[in-house]
């Protein structure tokens, strides 16, 4: 929620001792629309200033359906420097990283090149985000570890992006998005999957993106709000593809972070995809598993927006069915919608769980434990 | 884990375990053998008697529409929703010997109708006329699918109800063929589908609403598209069991619709019935939109009340498929999620295959509730079951 700013305490104050933390979804932006052109061969500054990005959707200068705040960010997020909220790394550190006690943040740059129907432009602006993510972010402040941006669709120009990225400390995830112009688990993607296994990067899926299809199976609709809901839908049905498709069938160590869609849906998911795989396995017979042991073994979950039920109790039989070593915490920063760390886990957590739910996982899944 | 003594959850933390849950409930095996019994007098909410070919509706069509289905060779309305050699399309023991499952009424008696020993059937035809895209061939269609379900089926067998399937290619056509259907008392639902052409809560359809609401029809949604958008929210899948296993997100983003656009704030008596949706998707679902909505229900103002309490009084979900593990100590706590024992309405989905034997509900329910979901909550929804079949010609 929209978590008014409240000046940072002086170091060494008492907030410092909060428990450390990873923050697994961080939105760094950029401070103007040139700011990428560095990182940019000098033809496609005059082709974006020509013709733009020619998205799969077809608003050119906001999102389709309006967020509820400016950027969906928060309303004092703006940067005293100027720029849009996100794009200033002192701002960052001081309004979250520091009095957060964030120890490891991932960044997740959206408005990249993905969902762009040129697909030479698309691997241009996302291999031009990842060299921004060094000298911008991850460079400047050991804490943030970048995301691999690639041009979803064109998936052997993808798989090059991340095997140029092999070994470089800088990343710790590849991201797509949930919403592309087929279902994750299509054969279009199968290259990217091949080279994140072969990098040992995980594949982090958040979120949004255009593809070109109506973003529910009944078309386009209204508001908003039918957006935000709809993330957990998108992605269940992303997963429900990769599974089906048997992408982890072939990919045995591929591991795969759904960001930013809630979890809530994870369990039921798994039965709806067991009970139906009871009865028509003989279509997939590439599958040796039950779909829910494929999830288990490969997939987690980031917090952000956290699920909220009435009785606490519920809360915690939900994280007990999917397991508290499959979930990474995330605020979403500096998005409206933030999740404030101190609030999100009730009281009756074991301090194991409890350190698991909000940095354990998050370092042993990206390595750095 | 979080197991300590004392935990307000310790209890479930012993017993749960992943998705499966079944790997720790040893100790209440015993208990669970028992299988739970459907009581005498209940409602099947959920039926489906299949048209055997799109010839079996000549009778009941003009004879413009009689001369356009012959001269032109059309072939039988058949959705890959239900692919009839489909294994979840029919129960292999239910699977008739020739034609389409679901096909003869004797074998629903036998099958279904009696074992079960219900008072009444809620017949729901699946049959393609949703795909069709000219909105007088589907009007044509729905008409002679209407009539044939009186006939062939409401008339044979004082037990069945129907549902009114409705040309949705045409919201004017379709508020006509409610009216026309709706002076036989036997029809006690009308039918759409969970895929269409647009989200369901868009106020083009609110017509259809309205005259639901006026006659004293619940609007039964079943699974299943007519295709003209992608079957998911991020497009084509590759296989039938991904279609399937969409049809639960499919059913999210309607309520989201329906709830959002303010359907349930203009007809507060209407309510919608989501047949063979799954349900144990609900209460994550319901969190989610609850807190979206705290955030930003300045967007739609219209929506008077909480998510939550709208489904609580307009919203009902048939029992099949259920989609949870066999494990009934965590199907219990599903249930207690819902908050409610009011939701459920008791189907069998015949002769789709949700379950073998006499299964028909799952483990471990309470006599209560048992009563609640096949009795209480039926009659509850559907209104025009409490009153004497009065049959009525509609030809």
């Amino acid at each position: 929620m929209n978590v008014q700013y409240r000046s940072s305490p002086a170091p060494g104050s008492p907030v410092h001792a909060r428990t450390a933390i990873a923050d697994c979804d961080i939105h760094p932006a950029r401070a103007t629309a040139t700011e990428l052109y560095p990182y940019l061969a000098k033809r496609w500054h005059a082709h974006l200033e020509t013709y733009d990005k020619h998205p799969y959707q077809g608003m050119m200068e906001g999102p389709p359906y309006p967020k509820a705040q400016p950027n969906a960010s928060r309303r004092d997020a703006w940067p005293p420097e100027g720029g849009p909220q996100g794009s200033s790394l002192s701002f960052m550190q001081q309004q979250h990283l520091d009095p957060n006690n964030v120890v490891l943040g991932v960044l997740n740059p959206l408005g990249t090149g993905q969902g762009i129907r040129n697909h030479d432009l698309a691997a241009a602006i996302c291999s031009a985000i990842n060299d921004w993510q060094i000298e911008k972010w991850t460079s400047k402040d050991g804490r943030l570890k970048g995301s691999v941006v690639v041009a979803n669709e064109d998936g052997p120009t993808a798989a090059a992006e991340i095997r140029k990225r092999a070994g470089d400390k800088n990343f710790v995830q590849v991201l797509l998005l949930s919403r592309n112009v087929e279902p994750l688990g299509q054969r279009r993607y199968w290259p990217i999957y091949e080279a994140a296994e072969e990098v040992g990067l995980p594949v982090g899926v958040h979120a949004f993106g255009f593809g070109g299809n109506p973003i529910t199976a009944s078309g386009w609709p209204s508001y908003y709000i039918e957006e935000m809901v709809g993330h957990s839908q998108c992605q269940q049905t992303a997963l429900a593809s990769l599974v089906l498709e048997g992408v982890f069938e072939r990919h045995p160590t591929l591991k795969m972070i759904m960001v930013e869609a809630g979890f809530g849906w994870a369990p039921s998911l798994s039965w709806r995809l067991d009970k139906t795989f009871e009865r028509l396995h003989s279509e997939v017979p590439h599958l040796k598993r039950k779909p829910s042991e494929y999830i288990s073994d490969h997939i987690w979950w980031t917090t952000q927006p956290m699920e909220d039920p009435e009785k606490r109790d519920h809360l915690f039989e939900l994280i007990d069915w999917i397991g508290w070593d499959n979930l990474l915490f995330a605020t979403d920063y500096p998005h409206w919608d933030y999740d404030e760390p101190s609030r999100v886990l009730p009281a009756g957590v074991s301090d194991a769980n409890r350190e698991a739910f909000y940095l354990g996982n998050a370092l042993k899944l990206y390595g750095l434990s | 884990m979080d197991g300590e003594a004392g935990s307000p959850y310790a209890m479930v933390q012993a017993k749960s375990a992943g998705f499966n849950g079944a790997a720790d409930h040893e100790e209440t095996q015993e208990d669970t053998e028992v299988m739970t019994s459907p009581i005498a007098g209940g409602v099947d909410c959920d039926l489906h008697p299949a048209v055997p070919h799109l010839t079996s509706l000549l009778p009941y069509l003009n004879d413009y529409w009689r001369d356009q289905v012959t001269t032109r060779g059309m072939t039988d309305l058949v959705s890959q929703s239900y692919p009839t050699n489909s294994p979840i399309s029919s129960r292999p023991d239910w699977r008739p010997a020739r034609g389409k499952p679901g096909s003869n009424l004797g074998d629903m008696q036998t099958q279904a109708l009696d074992p079960v020993g219900v008072s009444y059937g809620i017949c729901n035809p699946l049959y393609g006329v949703q795909m069709v895209f000219s909105e007088d061939m589907a009007d044509a269609f729905c008409r002679a699918l209407n009539d044939w379900l009186v006939k062939e089926w409401l008339d044979r067998d004082d037990r069945l109800r129907g549902s009114i399937v409705i040309p949705v290619q045409s919201v004017e056509k379709s508020v006509a063929e409610i009216e026309r259907c709706a002076k036989d008392r036997r029809f006690v639902q009308v039918l759409m589908l969970v895929m269409g052409d647009m989200p369901l809560g868009k106020r083009a359809y609110w017509p259809i609403y309205a005259a639901a609401e006026r006659l004293g029809l619940p609007i039964g949604i079943h699974a299943g598209s007519n295709y003209h958008n992608p079957p998911t929210s991020v497009g084509w899948g590759s296989y039938h069991i991904e279609d399937y296993v969409a049809q639960a997100q499919a059913f999210q983003t309607q309520l989201t619709s329906l709830i959002v656009e303010g359907v349930f704030a203009r007809h507060p008596n209407l309510k919608m019935v989501m047949l063979e949706s799954g349900f144990t998707w609900l209460p994550p679902f319901l969190w989610r939109l609850h807190k979206f909505w705290r955030g930003i229900r300045m967007e739609t103002p219209w929506v008077d009340r909480a998510p939550l309490e709208i489904v609580r009084s307009n919203i009902r979900f048939s029992l099949q498929p259920v989609d949870a593990p066999p494990d009934p100590q965590v199907l219990n706590r599903l249930f207690e999620h819902m908050q409610s024992d009011e939701l459920l309405l008791f189907s069998t989905d015949y002769p789709h295959w949700q379950f073998d034997d006499d299964a028909a509900l799952p483990e471990g329910m309470s006599a209560d509730l048992v009563r609640k979901i096949m009795i209480d909550n039926p009659y509850a929804t559907y209104s025009r079951l409490k009153q004497p079949a009065v049959k009525e010609t509609t030809t």
